[in-house]
């Protein structure tokens, strides 16, 4: 399969119980992009993201991934090059960090070393074998970072990823966030506050 | 490492882990076993003659115990949405959740059903048939109430709602595998009920898991 090289979404609805969101949004990211995604609570930026990620299909519009020889497998995309940092972190609150970690990074195609490689670029070494439910929210949004730079895949969708960060780790990420993007990834994510790096802002309506 | 065995080793020990183990699990089983005879009195042949009857209802409750974690957990804590844009079709995913839960769960549960069924008063003959019918039957339970508990992920109430799914579901490895050791101590002709047993349980290994992974999807739009 060839890398991808562009998101397109194109009059893209979505519908949550009875309403309607989006309202026909259309945007695209190429490799190397970030894109911020803003707009009120309730706009619809977390469902856009799923739907991105496969979860919620959309009522009208398409999302389509490109790569240089044209059209890509939609679900073989989301499968092997989308990570997805969602509010809910994901982790089992019963089992070590280093478990999740590993665990998480293997799933995602990355191996074991890697993983503890990141966690300790991300300054969680001294957590690795603490129950994830000793964890703060910021340390336990490190963790879920780590996912993404011990397993690379091209396209990032975050949503909020700033939010329970201290201003350290925000600088941090926005390091990481850059080195992605100069390695050809695309950015998606849904913000209240700016991204430490340059981002073309899509705003969204409720 | 392969995606399946990364896979199973975590649901291993979140399954290991859930609902207080297998001890409670087993423990449960055990406490409804010692209930029946309570109940029913102790006069000389009443319990033996239903002793793999009881402990077969008491894998049936016992099985329940930890299935309402077994789905919810995960979708709550958004460990789904990883699942979901992992190397495996959330069938698989479902499946092999499954199958950690029959480890964790059902299996020890094989291992004390000969134990309380001889404690009742079944005969020591039967016990190799009662280990093999508990596992056998307990593959349907896990998986039956693999599909319970993911079709209850979308309501409030969930773990009620996942017994009032499951139970009748399990109504018939319960009859199948009742009737397999009855008639093995009468002397009887037992291999059909253990036959019905096994199509039951592969029956439910092959189809849950394209209703669970259905209601997964669901739960995640």
């Amino acid at each position: 399969m060839t890398a991808l090289e562009r998101l397109e979404v194109a009059a893209v609805t979505l519908q949550r119980g009875a309403r309607a969101l989006l309202g026909g949004l259309s945007f695209d990211a190429v490799a190397g992009e970030a894109v911020a995604i803003t707009g009120a609570n309730g706009a619809g930026k977390t469902s856009l993201l799923r739907a991105i990620a496969g979860f919620t299909r959309p009522v009208s519009g398409q999302i389509r991934f490109l790569g240089a020889d044209g059209e890509l497998d939609a679900d073989a995309t989301r499968r092997e090059e989308c990570h997805l940092v969602g509010h809910a972190d994901g982790l089992a609150v019963g089992r070590t960090v280093r478990e999740e970690l590993v665990f998480a990074v293997r799933w995602t195609g990355g191996d074991a070393t890697a993983a503890i490689d990141g966690a300790r670029r991300l300054g969680l070494e001294r957590l690795l074998d603490l129950p994830v439910r000793h964890l703060s929210a910021g340390q336990r949004r490190r963790v879920v970072l780590v996912r993404l730079i011990a397993a690379p895949r091209r396209l990032w969708l975050l949503d909020e990823p700033l939010t329970p960060l201290d201003a350290d780790s925000r600088a941090h990420f926005g390091e990481i966030m850059s080195a992605h993007l100069a390695g050809g990834g695309v950015i998606v994510a849904a913000v209240h506050d700016p991204l430490p790096i340059s981002a073309r802002t899509v705003a969204i309506s409720g | 490492m392969t995606p399946l065995s990364t896979l199973f080793r975590r649901e291993l020990s979140l399954a290991w882990a859930r609902g207080g183990g297998p001890l409670l699990t087993v423990g449960f089983f055990a406490s409804v076993c010692l209930m029946v005879p309570l109940s029913i009195g102790a006069a000389p042949g009443r319990v033996s003659a239903v002793a793999g009857g009881i402990t077969w209802v008491g894998l049936a409750l016992a099985s329940l115990l930890s299935l309402d974690r077994l789905f919810e957990r995960d979708f709550e804590s958004g460990a789904l949405d990883l699942l979901n844009l992992g190397p495996l079709p959330l069938e698989t995913i479902c499946a092999v959740k499954c199958a950690a839960q029959w480890l964790a769960s059902c299996a020890p549960l094989a291992l004390a059903a000969p134990v309380a069924a001889i404690g009742l008063g079944a005969k020591v003959e039967t016990a190799g048939l009662i280990a093999l019918t508990a596992a056998i039957g307990g593959v349907a339970f896990a998986f039956v109430g693999g599909a319970g508990a993911a079709l209850a992920l979308v309501s409030r109430r969930g773990g009620v709602l996942i017994a009032l799914i499951v139970l009748p579901l399990l109504t018939p490895p319960v009859i199948f595998g009742g009737a397999a050791i009855a008639n093995f101590a009468a002397g009887l002709p037992w291999t059909t009920g253990l036959i019905l047993l096994t199509a039951y349980a592969l029956a439910a290994v092959a189809l849950t898991p394209f209703a669970m992974a259905g209601a997964c999807r669901n739960a995640l739009s």
